[in-house]
C-alpha cells in the first residue's frame, strides 16, 4: 500500500443505521484520542463539516480508510459509497447494518410501498391527512426538490461495493473497535474479507457456559419479560433463545451479563455463510418432544422466527428477501 | 454479488478456482470418465454429447467415454491417463457408488493418487433409469457432472482409518441358533462368551420330542451340542445372564452383563438333586415353565432333566428362606458340597468382544389373546408348546398323550395359524406352524390312535423333505380340513368335549366336529422386550418387530450395526435347519471380520476444530454413536474418530460451524450445488 504524504486520512460514513455506531466511536473516548491524534479526518457527518464536494475533490485512493456505518437503502448512500470506495486504499463496512444489513435489512420482507405506507400513512404515531409520499421531485413554493430515491430492497454495504473488512456489532463493542482499529495500524493486514473479531462463538466469552448441560433439551421457550432470569444458568437451560452459540464473540456476553440472550448482532463466524439457518438449526437440535404435535407447541415459543434469527442480517444470508411481487 | 464480496459469504468466496491453483497448489487437472454400461445408459443418455460438455468445464484435462468402465480395460484408462496426462482429480459417471465406488477409487490408487480425489456421478439410477426423454436425461446428467467437477476441485487428500478387532465374540442367547454360533466360532479358535437369560441353555428346541421333518430326536442332536457348549475351552458359558449395556464400535465392544443370583454355586453343584429332595415342600407346587406349567416343581429344582449346566436354582419368590427368613434349610443340610449360599447377589461384569452374534430367538403367541379358540377356558385347549411337552418322553407325563383327567384323548382337532397371518394379531405367517402340526398329528396318532383333524388355510410345506413328510401324514389317515375354525364350544354336558365349527372350503360346507382335546399351533412372535434389546445394542427392528437384517437379500446376517449379526428366530420365524444355517453364517461374518485383524474405516469422519469451537455443547447430545464427548477443563467438544460414522448430524447442528467433515466440507457441498443450478 502506497503511503500517502503527511498524516494517514480516514473518513466516516453513515448509511441507513440508527446513529448508534457513531456513538460507539465517540464512546471510546479517550482510547480514540491517540488514533484521532495520529490520523486526519476528512469526513465524519456527525462531528465534523465536510462536504461530498471535498471528497470528490480528492485524489482517487488518497483515504487511507473509510468506516461506513448503516445498510444501502437510498440512492444517495449508494453514490456515497462508491464515492468513498474511489477515493480509499481500505473500505470497513462498520457495525451490523453496513456488514450484513441490520435491523433496516429486516425491510426486506417487504417493498418501497409497504415501508412507505407503514412509515407514512398506517403507523398509529403518523398525523398525515394528504397522504403525502415521499418523491423524488416535487416543488414547493416555486422551489424545485429533490430527494434521493429509495430501493425496495436493503443492501448490506458489500453488496453494494468491494469491502475490505468489517468489524461487527450492533453498535460494535469498544474492545472489538479497538482491536481492529489496532490491527488495521499494525500494517500487517489480514486477508482481504476477514471480520475483525474473534471467530468463536458467543459462548466461548460467556460467564454461565459452565452451568450449560450437556444433554439440554428444551421443551419450552420462554420470553425475556416473562420469566424471572436466574443470573447465572445458561440462559438456554432457562429456556430463553439465546443465539449466543450461533454468534460471533468479541462483545464479551455483553447482553447475557446484562441478563438478556444474546439476539445474534455480530453474525456468524467465518465459517457460516448464513447466520440465521445456522442458528436455526443449532437451536432447533435442541428442542425436545417426541412427535411433531410436541415440536410444534415448542416452536410456538418463537413467534417471530425472521425477526428472531434473521434479526441482523436478511438481506446478507442466502435468503435476502421476500419475493418481490 | 452478495457471495464474491465476502461478508456473511464465508466459505464459498474463495469458491471458484477455474482449474486455477489454489495457493500454489499444483494446477486441478481432471479425467472426466462417461460409461455406457452397455446400453443401460447410453439408450437413454447421449452419452457424447455428456462427454463433450464435460471436456470444456474449467479444470478438465480429458473427458472420455467408455462401454464398461468398471471393467479392467475401463480402469486401466483411468490409470494410463494419471500416469500420461498428470491427472489429479478423477470423476466418473456411471452407476451407484453403492456399486463401483470402491472399484474406481482402487483405480484412482492405483494410478497413484489418493483415492480420495475420486468422485462419482450416478447418470444410471439418477438419469437413465428413470428418464424416458433423451434429450433432458442427457441435461440432467451433464449437470451432475458438471456438479462432480466442481466439487472435485476441493477434495483433500484423505487416509482411511485401521482399528484392530478383538477376537473375542459374545453370542447372546443359548437356543439352538446360539449354541452353533458359539461352537462354530469356538472350533474356528475364538473365544466365545455365551450368555444366556435362563439358567439353561437349550432354548425351545429343548421342549421338543421329535423334529419334524426328519422326526429325529430333539434330545439326541441338541444334548450332545449342549454338552460341547459347557465343555469347551473357547466357551464361557454364563447362564441367568443378560446384557445391560454396550459401549464402544465393531472390533471393540465392551458390553456389561448382568448375572442374576442362581444361589447356588455353579463350581460346586453336580446336580446331585439331594436337596430338591430334602426341601421342606414334600411336592412340587410351582408351575413348571419348561413343562409348559404342565407340571409342578419345588422352589429349588433343576432347569430340565437335559439342562446345561447341571446345576439346580433356587427361585427366591418362592423359597421360604426368602419370604420369611426362617426356613429349616432341609436342603442346605442335604447338600453335601455345601453349594447354596443364600447371600447370593446380583454381579455386574464387562467383557470385551470384538463382534456380537445376537440369537435371542422367539416367544410363541398368546393364544389367550385369540379368544374365540377357548384357551385359558376350557381346559382340554392346549397350545402346540404344552403337547410338545406331552409327547415329549421326559415330559411331565412321560410322553403319554393324556387330558388332564388323565384320559387318552379319542379326536384331537389342531388349529394352524393361531396368531398368525391375521390382521388383528400378526400379520405374518410364522412358517413353521403347518410342519409341527403335521408332526404333532402324527405324534398323536401314533400314541393314541385318535382321530386327528387339522385345520389349516394353507398347507404351507415348502422345504426340503417338507411336502413328502406331508404326504406321509395325509396318508395316515390324518383328516386335512381346509378352512378357518370359526368358534369353539365345550359341550354343556359333555365331560369338556369341544365343539369345532369350522368352514370346510375344500367340501364347501361348514362341519361341526366334536373333540376331546384341541391344539392351537401359536404361531412365533418377536420376544416380549425385542426393542429394549435392540435399543441396548444399536441395531434396528423392521415395523413387525423382528431384528433388521442389512440387506434381505445380500446381507442377511449383518446388522445395520458394523459388528453386530444375527441368528435364528430373532430374524424371523424359521425351523431349526435354517436356524443353525444362518448361525453357522453369522459365525463366518464375525471370523471374517476377526481374521482382518483390522477395520478400514471411511475417513467421512466429522472433527472439530478445537480453537474454533466455543463450547456450547449444542452437539454433544445429537450424535446418535455418542461419539462426541465434552472435554471440561478445555470446554470444548471432541469427537472420537473411531465411533463417528460420518452421518453428519453434529455438522449441521454445529452452530458456529465448527465442526467440519471429510468429504462434506461446506465448500465441496455448496460447489456441487452451485454446479447443478448453473445452467450451461
Ligand atoms: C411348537 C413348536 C414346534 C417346533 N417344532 C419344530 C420342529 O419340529 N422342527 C424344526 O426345525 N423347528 C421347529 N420349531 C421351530 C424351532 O423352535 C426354532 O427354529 C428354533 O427353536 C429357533 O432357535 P433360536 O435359537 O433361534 O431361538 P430360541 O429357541 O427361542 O432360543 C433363544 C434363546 O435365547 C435366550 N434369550 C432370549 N432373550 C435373551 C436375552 N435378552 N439375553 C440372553 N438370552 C436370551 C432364550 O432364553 C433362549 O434360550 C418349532 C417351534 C415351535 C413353536
Ligand atoms: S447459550 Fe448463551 S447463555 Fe448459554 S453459554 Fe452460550 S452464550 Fe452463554
Ligand atoms: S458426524 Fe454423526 S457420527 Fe460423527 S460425530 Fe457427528 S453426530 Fe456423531
Amino acid at each position: 500500500m502506497t503511503k500517502p504524504e503527511g498524516k494517514p486520512k480516514v473518513a466516516f460514513y453513515w448509511c441507513a443505521s440508527c446513529g448508534g455506531c457513531e456513538e460507539a466511536v465517540v464512546d471510546l473516548a479517550e482510547g480514540i484520542l491517540d488514533v484521532v491524534g495520529a490520523v486526519d479526518i476528512v469526513m465524519w457527518p456527525v462531528a465534523l463539516d465536510f462536504k461530498r464536494a471535498d471528497i470528490e475533490a480528492m485524489p482517487d485512493g488518497s483515504i487511507l480508510a473509510s468506516f461506513i456505518n448503516g445498510a444501502i437503502r437510498t440512492t444517495e448512500q449508494e453514490e456515497m459509497a462508491s464515492l468513498l470506495r474511489r477515493k480509499s486504499q481500505l473500505v470497513i463496512a462498520f457495525g451490523a447494518c453496513s456488514q450484513l444489513g441490520g435491523i433496516p435489512g429486516l425491510a426486506n420482507l417487504y417493498d418501497r410501498e409497504g415501508v412507505y405506507r407503514a412509515a407514512y400513512l398506517e403507523s398509529p404515531s403518523t398525523e398525515n391527512p394528504e397522504g403525502t409520499l415521499p418523491r423524488l421531485r416535487s416543488r414547493e413554493n416555486g422551489y424545485d426538490l429533490s430527494l434521493p430515491g429509495f430501493y425496495d430492497t436493503v443492501r448490506a454495504l458489500g453488496q453494494v461495493i468491494d469491502v475490505d473488512y468489517a468489524i461487527p456489532g450492533c453498535a460494535p463493542h469498544p474492545k472489538v473497535i479497538q482491536a481492529a482499529v489496532a490491527t488495521l495500524l499494525s500494517g500487517e493486514l489480514p486477508p482481504k474479507g476477514t471480520v475483525l473479531a474473534p471467530d468463536q462463538a458467543v459462548c466461548e466469552e460467556c460467564p454461565r457456559r459452565e452451568s450449560k448441560p450437556l444433554d439440554l433439551s428444551i421443551s419450552e421457550f420462554k420470553r425475556p419479560h416473562e420469566v424471572i432470569i436466574d443470573e447465572e444458568t445458561c440462559l438456554l437451560a432457562q429456556g430463553l433463545l439465546c443465539l449466543g452459540p450461533a454468534t460471533r464473540a468479541g462483545c464479551d456476553a455483553a447482553c447475557v451479563c446484562g441478563n438478556m440472550p444474546c439476539s445474534g448482532c455480530s453474525g456468524p463466524t467465518s465459517r457460516v455463510l448464513d447466520h440465521g439457518a445456522k442458528a436455526i438449526s443449532g437451536i432447533a437440535s435442541l428442542i425436545g418432544g417426541d412427535d411433531e404435535e410436541a415440536i410444534d407447541s415448542v416452536l410456538d415459543g418463537i413467534p417471530d422466527p425472521v425477526g428472531t434469527f434473521y434479526r441482523y442480517g436478511l438481506p446478507a444470508s442466502l435468503l435476502r428477501r421476500k419475493t418481490l411481487s | 454479488m452478495l457471495r464474491e464480496n465476502g461478508f456473511g459469504s464465508g466459505p464459498t468466496s474463495g469458491g471458484k478456482t477455474n482449474g486455477a491453483p489454489v495457493n500454489g497448489d499444483p494446477p486441478i487437472r481432471i479425467g472426466v470418465y462417461v460409461c455406457h454400461c452397455g446400453t443401460n445408459i447410453a439408450r437413454t443418455v447421449d452419452v457424447e454429447r455428456v462427454t463433450e460438455k464435460a471436456g470444456e468445464l474449467p479444470g478438465v484435462t480429458i473427458a472420455r467415454d467408455y462401454k464398461y468402465m468398471c471393467s479392467d480395460p475401463g480402469q486401466e484408462l483411468i490409470k494410463e491417463d494419471i500416469e500420461e496426462l498428470g491427472l489429479n482429480r478423477i470423476v466418473v459417471a456411471s452407476c451407484s457408488p453403492n456399486l463401483h465406488e470402491g472399484t474406481f477409487r482402487g483405480a484412482t490408487a492405483a494410478g497413484g493418487l489418493n483415492p480420495f480425489f475420486f468422485q462419482m456421478v450416478n447418470i444410471r439410477e439418477h438419469a437413465s433409469w428413470v428418464h424416458e426423454d433423451r434429450e433432458s436425461a442427457t441435461d440432467k446428467a451433464i449437470d451432475l457432472v458438471r456438479a462432480a467437477v466442481r466439487r472435485v476441485h476441493h477434495h483433500k487428500a484423505l487416509e482411511t482409518r485401521r482399528v484392530p478387532i478383538k477376537p473375542e465374540v459374545l453370542v447372546v442367547g443359548g437356543g439352538i441358533a446360539g449354541i452353533s454360533a458359539a461352537l462354530t466360532l469356538a472350533d474356528g479358535g475364538k473365544h466365545v462368551y455365551l450368555i444366556e437369560r435362563e439358567a439353561s441353555i437349550g432354548g425351545h428346541m429343548a421342549q421338543f420330542d421329535k423334529t419334524f421333518p426328519t422326526l429325529d430326536c430333539a434330545a439326541c442332536i441338541l444334548t450332545p451340542k449342549m454338552t460341547q457348549v459347557r465343555n469347551h475351552p473357547n466357551i464361557t458359558l454364563m447362564t441367568m445372564t443378560e446384557v445391560v449395556k454396550v459401549d464402544g464400535f465393531v472390533g471393540s465392544y465392551e458390553v456389561t452383563v448382568k448375572h442374576r443370583p442362581r444361589f447356588i454355586d455353579v463350581s460346586l453343584c453336580v446336580g446331585c438333586q439331594q436337596c430338591i429332595d430334602a426341601c421342606v415342600y414334600k411336592r412340587g407346587k410351582f408351575e413348571d415353565e419348561f413343562d409348559a406349567g404342565l407340571s409342578m416343581r419345588k422352589p429349588i429344582y433343576l432347569p430340565n432333566a437335559q439342562a446345561v449346566p447341571q446345576v439346580v436354582l433356587i427361585d427366591p419368590e418362592q423359597c421360604i428362606q426368602f419370604s420369611s427368613g426362617k426356613c429349616k434349610q432341609t436342603c442346605v443340610e442335604a447338600c453335601d458340597r455345601d453349594a447354596i449360599f443364600f447371600d447370593q447377589e446380583e454381579r455386574i461384569e464387562t467383557l470385551d468382544v470384538g463382534a456380537i452374534i445376537m440369537a435371542t430367538g422367539f416367544q410363541t403367541f398368546d393364544a389367550r389373546r385369540s379368544p374365540h379358540y377357548g384357551y385359558g377356558i376350557y381346559p382340554n385347549v392346549y397350545t402346540a408348546l404344552e403337547v410338545e411337552r406331552l409327547v415329549n418322553a421326559s415330559g411331565p407325563t412321560g410322553g403319554e398323550i393324556v387330558l388332564r383327567d388323565g384320559e387318552k384323548p379319542t379326536a384331537v382337532g389342531i388349529v394352524h395359524c393361531v396368531g398368525s397371518r391375521n390382521q388383528k394379531s400378526n400379520p405374518w405367517c410364522s412358517k413353521v406352524c403347518c410342519m409341527y402340526s403335521l408332526k404333532l398329528a402324527h405324534l398323536i396318532k401314533e400314541k393314541t390312535d385318535a382321530e386327528v383333524y387339522n385345520f389349516y388355510i394353507d398347507m404351507r410345506t415348502p422345504g426340503k423333505g417338507f411336502e413328502e413328510f406331508y404326504q406321509r401324514v395325509a396318508s395316515e389317515g390324518t383328516h386335512l380340513i381346509r378352512g378357518k375354525v370359526a368358534s369353539v364350544y365345550q359341550q354343556a354336558d359333555g365331560d369338556g368335549e369341544l365343539l369345532v365349527d369350522v368352514e370346510d372350503t375344500l367340501a364347501g360346507m361348514v362341519r361341526r366336529i366334536p373333540v376331546d382335546m384341541l391344539v392351537l399351533a401359536v404361531g412365533l412372535e418377536p420376544r416380549y422386550d425385542a426393542e429394549e434389546v435392540r435399543r441396548t445394542f444399536n441395531i434396528t427392528c423392521s415395523g413387525d418387530g423382528w431384528f433388521m437384517e442389512r440387506h434381505p437379500k445380500l446381507a442377511p446376517v449383518d446388522t445395520f450395526t458394523d459388528g453386530v449379526y444375527l441368528a435364528g428366530c430373532c430374524q424371523g420365524p424359521k425351523d431349526i435347519p435354517e436356524t443353525v444355517a444362518q448361525a453357522g453364517a453369522a459365525a463366518g461374518q464375525a471370523l471374517a471380520l476377526i481374521g482382518r485383524g483390522y477395520m478400514e474405516l471411511e475417513p467421512n469422519t466429522a472433527q472439530v476444530i478445537a480453537e474454533d469451537c466455543s463450547g456450547c455443547k449444542t452437539c454433544i447430545p445429537l450424535c446418535p454413536y455418542q461419539a462426541i464427548l465434552h472435554d471440561d477443563a478445555e470446554n470444548r467438544a471432541e469427537i472420537n474418530e473411531v465411533l463417528c460414522k460420518g452421518c453428519g448430524v453434529c455438522v449441521a447442528a454445529c452452530p458456529s460451524g465448527s465442526i467440519v467433515q471429510n468429504l462434506f466440507e461446506d465448500t465441496e457441498i455448496y460447489e456441487e450445488i452451485e454446479g447443478v443450478l448453473a445452467y450451461a
